[in-house]
């Protein structure tokens, strides 16, 4: 298990080093996102207000207090269960570019393949540690589509983000598979004795 | 903390409002000492960063005065009204609606309630029949008790029920409760509580898991049979290996409690609620004179 400290947005080429169950640690931009975000891109053909090229994306939907107009401060800010939205891995690969996916409990088997692809991680974030996540955000610098508050696109200026661990890598690898299919054979195992 | 309020139906919504955040904010002990002690045994290199992480969560969450988790949950309350406290169970739940609408905008708290078609907000964490109240009714008894349960969707998510039929017996219980926890691998944010809810009908069984996930961690059900298949199914459990936050390890579940009712010949009902690691819950004791006392377990 190696560790790793990236900033973001970044290449293809350093995505390509991280390997399953490696540890990171990010710094710089990162994009909050949801599901009524992502049905407005890819369902409803809505064109992203910023690039997502080289973008790392987290899912959530902070609890933040609002200062002025387009202004939010960061009150909790942690991640949500990120299968439920395991179908827009590909477009956003392929169509925008994004490194990064991140959230909570991982992504289904379908994600390893777009993201051994377009050369994707996913990083699986300790779901509910959103008060120590919090700290390790320095600023909401643009909410976009505030009508979808909470699920609004969100852009975070974020120092020590993590820790990370590289669930999914982009050579074909998945933490959640490798764990699945050993709980998997361990349950026919338990069953069988039961 | 203790306070009194001449307004009877004022007292429930402060106590609400209170009940709500404190919830939120602050872990109750039995589920810091279990997540301590799970990180402690807990050998995979990733599961006992996860439970590191959450610990300093925790304390991260008390030290800032902020909420633990950002998911706000939907609330939850369990009632029990004695028979002779004086505040009719209608002005109850007013009270309580209105008060997770103050803790909801004061603090301020994200709100999650929508309508189930439209998708709209529907208010600060109330709507058509939110916040959902479980009630209990004491004879002989002038009292009100009070739990807030706020419950995260991640979790909620992981609901399962199965009608096992009488021939399935004991083992289709099990088989399908590990089957649960192990088909929802990462999503509920492991290690949690696993509520179980046997017997019954099928609503009722979804509601006694909902109940069992309610009780501290370290309780066991007061039938002998019932609390020797909550240890069983906990051993058996953490053998599966699912681990801290799915990634893989020896803790699977802190705990796992099983409520049940006696039921029809012909029914094996089997209710599966998870509840997440941050398993949040505040009470509150509330007199008939409007005395209220804050207290982790009623
Ligand atoms: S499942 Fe629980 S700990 Fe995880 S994000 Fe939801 S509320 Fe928070």
């Amino acid at each position: 298990m190696a560790e790793h400290r990236l900033t973001f947005p970044t290449s293809e080429e350093d995505i390509r080093k991280l390997h399953a169950g490696d540890l990171v640690t990010v710094d710089g931009h990162i994009l909050g996102i949801r599901d009524r975000t992502q049905i407005r891109i890819f369902d409803q053909g809505v064109e992203p207000p910023l690039e997502l090229n080289g973008a790392f994306l987290l899912h959530t939907a902070p609890n933040v207090r609002k200062l002025g107009p387009g202004k939010y401060e960061p009150m909790c800010v942690g991640t949500t269960t990120s299968a439920r939205m395991v179908r827009f891995t590909e477009p956003l690969g392929r169509d925008h570019g994004v490194r990064a996916i991140a959230g909570k409990g991982g992504l289904p088997d379908e994600a390893i393949e777009p993201m051994a692809k377009y050369g994707m991680v996913y990083f699986a974030l300790v779901g509910g540690a959103a008060a120590l996540e919090t700290t390790q955000i320095e600023e909401i610098e643009e909410v976009y589509w505030e009508e979808l508050m909470p699920e609004c696109l969100w852009k975070f200026r974020v120092k020590d983000f993590g820790p990370l661990w590289v669930g999914i890598d982009s050579h074909g690898n998945s933490m959640y598979r490798d764990v699945q299919s050993e709980a998997t054979k361990r349950l026919e195992e338990i069953v069988a004795g039961l | 903390m203790s306070t009194v309020a001449t307004d009877l139906r004022q007292a429930v919504e402060d106590a609400a409002a209170h009940l709500y955040v404190w919830a939120l904010k602050d872990i109750p002990q039995d589920l810091r000492d279990a997540l301590a002690a799970a990180k402690d045994r807990e050998t995979s290199v990733p599961g006992r960063r996860v439970l590191e992480t959450i610990v300093k969560n925790v304390d991260v969450a008390e030290a800032e005065n902020n909420i633990v988790c950002q998911d706000t949950g939907i609330a939850v309350y369990t009632c029990r009204v004695g028979e002779h406290f004086p505040l009719h169970p209608a002005k109850i739940y007013e009270a309580l609606k209105i008060g997770t609408e103050r803790a909801t905008l004061n603090t301020p708290l994200r709100s999650n309630a929508v309508h189930t078609l439209t998708r709209e907000n529907t208010g600060p964490n109330t709507g058509y029949r939110l916040p959902i109240v479980h009630w209990d009714f004491l004879p002989g008894w002038d009292g009100l008790d009070v739990k807030c349960i706020p419950k995260g969707s991640g979790s909620e998510n992981m609901s399962f029920l199965k009608m096992c039929v009488p021939a399935d017996g004991v083992k289709g219980i099990k088989q399908f409760v590990l089957e649960s926890v192990v088909g929802a691998g990462g999503k509920p944010c492991p290690p949690g509580i696993v509520g179980v809810g046997i017997g019954g009908s099928a609503d009722y069984a979804m509601f006694l898991a909902k109940e069992a996930i309610a009780r501290p961690v370290g309780t066991t059900n007061p039938d002998p049979e019932v609390a020797k298949l909550e240890r069983e199914l906990f051993d058996l459990l953490n053998e599966t290996g699912v681990g801290p936050m799915g990634l893989g390890g020896d803790v699977t579940v802190l705990s796992c409690h099983i409520e049940h009712a006696d039921t029809h010949m012909t029914l094996n009902p089997v209710a599966v609620n998870y509840q997440c690691w941050a398993a949040r819950r505040a009470s509150a004791h509330i007199t008939p004179d409007g005395h209220v006392d804050f207290d982790r377990e009623f």
